[in-house]
């Protein structure tokens, strides 16, 4: 498809370009953090512990009296770093297997689907429990674990791809012209499993951050003070019945987020997707 | 008469089913000379396909395989290659053109740099002269103004258009032999003809042999100067052009010919005649010959032995009882 196509498309698309202002939104504010955001956000203040929001501070204050404004100014740029990170650990491996176990098929295909299949046994928090408790708990073995529990799922989607394309006559006429198997995967085959990786893995970076911020709030993401959305969400729990804005707008803030890219996805899908035109 | 350039005998290509095994090849024997076309005709299902597949070596495996039989080019047999060998030849001595033109192309690349990739596969040219030359080789096929439909994509041409550039990217390393797989039988009947034509006056040009597979005797009148018709898995006729349409002495052959509507001035209107039964399923074929069941004059002798290679005239054989 024309780039400009997919340009137009997305215009037309009301729910991508909404899913895309909100994406766009976090993401200046994620890069402009350190000059809008009004306090340092790992500096307590005691004597304003737990205040509700106010001129002084937006969003009020946590159990330490840090401004959540500016942790949620600050936590936008690790999460959206922990999508990206994260949907890429899961992304190259995931498209690899998938290839090779589509293209090859049987002897190939047996051992690493069957793998998949057994990582895709356990329940996605479980297994992304499982391993931080390996790696110790920290900001990049949340982002490890969260990308290798959705390797699967990749590896699904490019095989199931590669099983149909690989039929097509193209491939036979390319193996016709004396092309080898690895230049029919890596210059034909793959091209043409772009758009569906790229549709999944933008609704991926909504379900990375959700789990990331699931593991934070069980304590095995970001450690304290690190202001990660998650984390913090767990913290404001505690006081939820006093101070629930200090639970609230971080949540808000993984909602914003998770949305954004949600809808983008789902809009982007039908951009790509000729037959729903 | 001129020297052989494909030589097959005997070959036989088997698929191992969970329902049996197949026998989509069974006993093929042709010949190509030199500069000389070849036309294969028979019914869908009859493994004109499979024959052209098995001399590629593009078989699918593991279900398909080549079990018996030598498949002689220039002298190598192509069975024996390894597959590391076999690619030096696919593309750059034997090349093939697909039925379907609206598929055989990649839908994510220029045209260009498709035909460009077919000649940087074997031969050491840079990028540059690789494009140049696929600019060159859709000019020879006919495509008008090709230094721009070159940077164009697949799904902007027409069908008549894709086949034009499968056929440039078969003939861009002047391969020795073409294979085309029912290169007309997607397009429509005006476009079929500009194609056959545009073949036929390419394989002048460039000097190449071609096996045209086809279920279109029309075609084959056309551009053949041999055939060969097929049925169930062999060859039960092999002629001349002029011998086989002249005088066709299988009783498939004749079936076949019976079979094209005719154009009659005075009138007067027949039903059109048709081979009766079905094309035989190649899991359960008869002993003997493997027409008897559809065949109108079939001998005792027919279920017993399959009828061997029966000489009419030099350079016209049959396998039928009917002219031992």
């Amino acid at each position: 498809m024309e780039r400009v196509e997919v340009f137009s498309g997305l215009k037309k698309n009301r729910r991508a370009l909404f899913g895309l202002i909100l994406i766009g939104l976090l993401v200046f504010v994620a890069l402009i953090g350190p000059w809008i955001s009004p306090y340092n956000p790992l500096t307590p203040d005691p004597i304003h512990r737990l205040k509700g929001p106010s001129w002084s501070h937006p969003f009020g204050t946590d159990s330490l009296g840090r401004d959540i404004l500016s942790r949620v100014i600050y936590g936008s740029r690790i999460s959206i770093l922990i999508g990206l990170i994260a949907v890429s650990i899961s992304l190259i491996p995931g498209t690899i297997l998938g290839l090779l176990a589509g293209f090859y098929g049987r002897r190939v295909d047996e051992p690493i689907m069957r793998g998949m299949d057994i990582m895709l046994a356990f329940p996605a928090i479980l297994l992304a429990i499982f391993i931080t408790a390996i790696l110790g708990p920290s900001l990049l073995n949340t982002m490890i674990a969260v990308g290798i529990v959705y390797i699967p799922h990749y590896a699904r989607i490019v095989r199931s791809t590669v099983l149909s394309l690989k039929e097509q006559l193209f491939v036979q006429a390319v193996k016709a012209l004396g092309g080898k198997n690895l230049r029919i995967i890596a210059l034909h085959i793959f091209p043409n499993t772009i758009p569906p990786i790229i549709v999944y893995a933008t609704l991926g970076m909504g379900t990375a951050v959700l789990q990331a911020a699931a593991l934070g709030f069980l304590g095995l993401g970001a450690q304290p003070p690190t202001p990660e959305w998650g984390a913090m969400l767990s913290e404001g729990r505690q006081y939820i019945q006093n101070a629930p804005h200090v639970a609230a707008f971080p949540g808000l803030a993984i909602f914003t987020l998770v949305l954004g890219f949600n809808l983008f996805g789902d809009g982007f899908r039908d951009v790509l997707d000729p037959s729903l035109k | 008469m001129a020297h052989s350039l494909l030589e097959i005998r005997g070959l036989k290509t088997y698929f191992f089913t969970e329902r049996g095994v197949v026998k989509a090849v069974d006993g093929v024997d042709l010949s190509i000379h030199e500069g000389e076309t070849l036309g294969l005709v028979g019914e869908s299902g009859c493994g004109k396909s499979m024959t052209a597949l098995s001399i590629m070596r593009l078989v699918p495996e593991p279900i398909g395989k080549i079990v018996e039989g030598t498949i002689q080019f220039e002298g190598t047999d192509l069975v024996k290659l390894s597959e590391a060998e076999m690619r030096k030849i696919r593309g750059n001595q034997i090349s093939m053109v697909f039925q379907e033109p609206m598929t055989s192309l990649n839908p994510v690349f220029k045209i260009g740099t498709q035909v460009a990739e077919a000649i940087e596969l074997h031969q050491q040219v840079t990028s540059k002269e690789a494009w140049e030359r696929a600019i060159e080789m859709l000019r020879m096929v006919g495509i008008p103004s090709p230094e721009t439909r070159v940077n164009e994509y697949p799904h902007q041409m027409s069908g008549g258009m894709r086949q034009r550039v499968m056929i440039a990217m078969a003939l861009s390393c002047h391969p020795k032999l073409m294979i085309a797989d029912e290169p007309t039988t997607a397009l429509d009947v005006t476009i079929q003809a500009q194609i056959l034509d545009l073949i036929h006056r390419l394989k002048e040009r460039v000097g190449s042999s071609i096996l045209l597979i086809t279920h279109n005797l029309g075609v084959v009148a056309e551009v053949a100067q041999y055939v060969g018709v097929m049925y169930a898995g062999h060859i039960v006729e092999y002629a001349d052009v002029i011998h086989l349409f002249k005088d066709p002495k299988h009783p498939y052959t004749l079936g076949l010919f019976q079979s094209i509507p005719k154009k009659r001035g005075s009138g007067r209107r027949e039903p059109l005649k048709a081979i009766p039964g079905l094309v035989p399923d190649l899991l359960g074929l008869p002993e003997g010959c493997k027409f008897q069941d559809r065949c109108s004059q079939s001998l005792p002798k027919c279920k017993d032995e399959p009828p061997p290679w029966i000489d009419i005239e030099p350079g016209h054989q049959v396998r039928c009882w009917l002219y031992e």
